[in-house]
């Protein structure tokens, strides 16, 4: 018998365990994952902790304050907008998706592209242009005084101007979760049903959009989120939710735990929409087919294609077409009357310095912690994989507040640096990049790099030869991601770029806050420009094959 | 000794609480190919990772030409074992060509011409045209042998085969088999292979390790095995074999088929089971038969039938093809192996009495 061999040639006791140290992770990996991975969590704890005990350090009264009736009315005002933006969002997205997606819509590729675009427009860059065309005496307002009369408009400002922008600018969101649940979808089903005897409308009804309830709410949570978040249009509008109370209490009050103790209320807020919505995504892409389903056939619309042209044309009339309008328009009257060149030149060249800066941070903060996750699974790395990922749930304002009091006080060599603002767009950006390496990752079998190493390359090498070029897309998307979304952010860059670093954003909000729309056109336009190159990469990669 | 090219003693590895493989004791001999075959989960992927060094045992000792490769104190990963392997999903290199994926394992220093080697390798898999290819224009069976000439090239000094052929289709599939072989056995390549088809295991191995919720089974010569399993497990697996109950009388073994006169080491009255396979079993029309025929299989070259005896048991067998009797008929069943058949006490087998 093979067993009672083994126990005579083998006096030395074989049937010890391997000591406890050789379960460790080896030097290599200890030096080269876990610790950047440890001292990336840690930097995005910081401004969490460092809030929590600034608003417990102003004692009982910072408390108190989020039991004010004003502070529940912000809290109103922003569950108010963000339950609203969402709905509509989603409205407006579900048909979108399924024409584009799934009818004969005359210029179906051409919606398609253009559907999302409203995403590259900065919230205050929209909020700006509403504001200036249609606000009570904006550009409207003065083209209906002389012929009729019309002194003001119904005022925009507040709830249904944050409402308006808000709503065109995010539902893409909602949209493109739709349309890759759509893509996803395997076409038999619907085939299915409609050999069962369902009408076109019952089966989207009892097939279709039962599948897609994942993808939809998973994208609805997305666009609250981002409302929770989102400090440019309200700001603009003059609506006081969290975001505006907070930048206004921190600009104004000497005592700043009253603005901690609210960011650490919207914090929670966005933790639990935040989980919310990790939850539904896991739904609506766990059950994917390995295999692309085949092309599904589109729907003929016949007479309906014309109301669905009209509601896709006033759609895009409305959140782009219009606001490229008012910003040709304010750009004409900007020349006309004199653009300083040079500085709009100086904010380009800032913005794309601080944009650089922030997407090769992420990215390369972004490698350890996915390499762990996906490579080397364990209690560990898990947890560091959440905490990167509840960055998420970290609003600008709240992590520019945070910064800026942990710089003030404990590191003032660093306060007002291009460093500092680095580690606030890491903070802030961290997760995009995350999540694009990662899907890149879990894309690269495994077996690839073992078989690697199995044709005896150490695992640096291996990491160099294989897995570097196999995520390489993922990088890349993640870097331009990164790119767009620092472009486009306002909040952080305002309170944290040292002092006369102006960017694109900063130059558009100082010049709006003072009136001065036409001197805010070109920067905005330049902003527009650059955040769509990266999002036309990630278009043209997703239309592409494969 | 020396010509054992591999050698496990007492390999344990345990995920959390799932033991996936026990106490594995194997050895396999240079330019002998071993089939390791078993359910899916039974442990035989992880005992090939674990080989390859792409797991560390908790327990036990592996040698790999006489060298330690991993015990409590060693492990050498699997850069440096010199241990091939050929993937389930081929895990060819999709940015790199063909010729690149075959040439990766080759080391910078070894000095004898790797393009000669490589080009080498590819005509011994009939590939030569294809070196310039990119893997996703090539078809599953190219593929296929693609990932073998990769982890051929660096001469390793044990190959391993993951479920190799479970992505073809049918018909490639016995047609890589047979291309697989001969190339195996043409550069005498020591090698393991894991499969769960054991109609492939007794084809590809020259020994086969039975394998059955992480412990060997049964190892032995593909005769060995499919003849003479040592347990109840490797006879079911191992064939579609019904079990009947006998129990051990004077002169065989009772059945409610009748008797059947083979002897066995076992005292009188000890409970048995047989194992039958369908061509042991024989059956005639018959009025007042001992069992129904409840359904008619026709495969061609001969007819499956399914029998019910008077306990309600189900028996299979095969008949010519020009016996067709219909669902319904009564029938007399007897066993008619010619050989004497494995018989189970306690899922264990009972040598015969000769």
């Amino acid at each position: 018998m093979a067993r009672l061999f083994v126990r005579n040639s083998d006096p030395s006791g074989q049937r010890r365990a391997r000591p406890a140290w050789s379960r460790l992770p080896s030097p290599r990996a200890l030096f080269l994952l876990w610790l950047p991975a440890a001292l990336i969590a840690a930097a995005i704890l910081l401004p969490i902790l460092y809030l929590i005990i600034r608003a417990s350090s102003g004692g009982i009264s910072a408390w108190v304050h989020i039991l004010r009736p004003s502070t529940l009315a912000v809290l109103g005002r922003t569950a108010l907008l963000g339950v609203s933006v969402t709905g509509l969002s989603v409205a407006l997205a579900l048909p979108l998706a399924w024409l584009t997606q799934r009818t004969d819509l005359p210029g179906h590729k051409l919606w398609a592209l253009i559907t999302p675009l409203p995403l590259v427009v900065p919230s205050y860059v929209g909020a700006y242009l509403f504001a200036s065309a249609l606000g009570p005496r904006g550009l409207l307002q003065g083209w209906l005084e002389q012929p009729f009369g019309i002194t003001r408009l119904p005022d925009l400002y507040g709830f249904p101007g944050s409402l308006l922008v808000l709503t065109l600018l995010n539902y893409p969101f909602v949209l493109l979760s739709l349309r890759a649940a759509l893509q996803r979808m395997d076409p038999a089903l619907e085939e299915a049903a409609r050999s069962l005897g369902q009408s076109a409308w019952g089966t989207f009804w009892k097939i279709t959009f039962p599948q897609l309830r994942p993808a939809m709410t998973a994208g609805g949570l997305l666009v609250l989120l981002y409302v929770l978040r989102d400090f440019g249009a309200v700001s603009v509008m003059r609506y006081n939710t969290f975001t505006r109370v907070i930048y206004v209490q921190y600009q104004n009050s000497f005592d700043r735990s009253a603005a901690a103790a609210l960011s650490i209320l919207l914090v929670a807020l966005s933790l639990v929409v935040l989980l919310a919505e990790m939850r539904w995504r896991g739904r609506s892409t766990h059950h994917n087919a390995a295999r692309t389903p085949k092309k599904s056939k589109r729907l003929p619309l016949g007479a309906w294609r014309w109301p669905a042209l009209i509601f896709c044309g006033l759609i895009i009339g409305l959140a782009l077409l219009l606001p490229a309008g008012i910003l040709l328009y304010w750009l004409a009257r900007g020349l006309g009357s004199g653009e300083q060149i040079v500085s709009l030149w100086q904010a380009s060249r800032n913005s794309i310095v601080a944009s650089t800066m922030a997407a090769l941070l992420a990215v390369a903060a972004s490698l350890p912690v996915v390499i762990l996750d996906v490579r080397r699974p364990s209690r560990g790395s898990r947890v560091l994989e959440r905490i990167s990922y509840l960055a998420f749930a970290l609003p600008g304002i709240v992590v520019a507040l945070a910064l800026v009091f942990f710089g003030a006080n404990f590191a003032p060599w660093i306060y007002q640096t291009l460093p500092m603002l680095g580690l606030a767009y890491l903070i802030l950006f961290l997760p995009q990049a995350i999540g694009a390496v990662r899907t890149s990752m879990l894309q690269a079998h495994p077996s690839m790099e073992e078989a690697a190493r199995s044709l005896g390359k150490s695992p640096p090498e291996v990491f160099r030869r294989i897995t570097l070029p196999l995520v390489r897309p993922g990088i890349a998307a993640a870097a331009a991601l990164v790119f767009l979304s620092t472009m486009k952010e306002l909040p952080v860059t305002l309170i944290l770029a040292p002092i006369g670093f102006k960017t694109l954003a900063t130059s558009v909000w100082s010049s709006v806050s003072e009136a001065f729309f036409a001197q805010a056109a070109a920067p905005a336009l330049l902003l527009i420009v650059a955040s769509s190159l990266p999002m036309a990469i990630l278009v043209s990669r997703e239309s592409s094959p494969g | 000794m020396q010509d054992i090219a591999l050698k496990l003693e007492g390999v344990s590895k345990q995920f959390g609480v799932d033991v996936a493989v026990h106490e594995l004791n194997l050895g396999v001999a240079r330019d002998q190919v071993l089939a390791l075959v078993g359910p899916s989960g039974c442990g035989k992927t992880t005992a090939l990772r674990l080989i390859a060094g792409f797991e560390r045992p908790d327990f036990g000792a592996i040698w790999l030409e006489n060298r330690i490769v991993s015990d409590p104190y060693t492990f050498l990963p699997p850069e440096k074992r010199g241990v091939g392997m050929v993937f389930q999903d081929y895990a060819l290199f999709p940015h790199m060509t063909v010729f690149e994926n075959v040439a990766f394992g080759l080391q910078a220093k070894s000095g004898s011409r790797p393009d000669q080697r490589v080009k080498s390798m590819l005509t011994l898999v009939g590939l030569e045209t294809r070196a310039e290819r990119y893997p996703h224009e090539l078809s599953g069976g190219e593929r296929q042998r693609i990932a073998l000439a990769r982890a051929l090239v660096p001469e390793p000094v044990l190959l391993l085969l993951d479920e190799p052929f479970s992505n073809l289709d049918a018909d490639l599939r016995l047609k890589m088999r047979e291309d697989v072989r001969v190339i195996l056995k043409g550069i005498h390549a020591t090698a393991i292979f894991v499969t769960h088809d054991q109609e492939e295991a007794l084809y590809m191995g020259d020994r086969l390790a039975v394998m059955n919720v992480g412990r060997i089974e049964q190892l032995g010569s593909p005769e060995d095995i499919f003849h003479r399993p040592q347990t109840r497990f490797v006879a079911e697996f191992m064939g579609n074999t019904d079990f009947l109950p006998a129990r051990v009388v004077a002169n065989g073994l009772e059945t409610e088929i009748g008797v059947l006169p083979q002897k066995i080491e076992a005292p009188l009255d000890t409970a048995v089971e047989i194992a039958m396979r369908a061509d042991d079993v024989s059956f005639a029309p018959e009025a007042g038969g001992n069992a129904l025929i409840l359904a008619r299989q026709f495969r061609g070259v001969m007819n499956f039938y399914r029998l019910k005896l008077p306990s309600g048991r189900l028996l299979h067998a095969y008949a010519p093809h020009t016996q067709i009797l219909p669902a319904g008929t009564r029938v007399r069943v007897w066993a008619d192996p010619g050989h004497p058949l494995a018989v189970f006490h306690d899922s264990k087998a009972i040598s015969p009495n000769n």
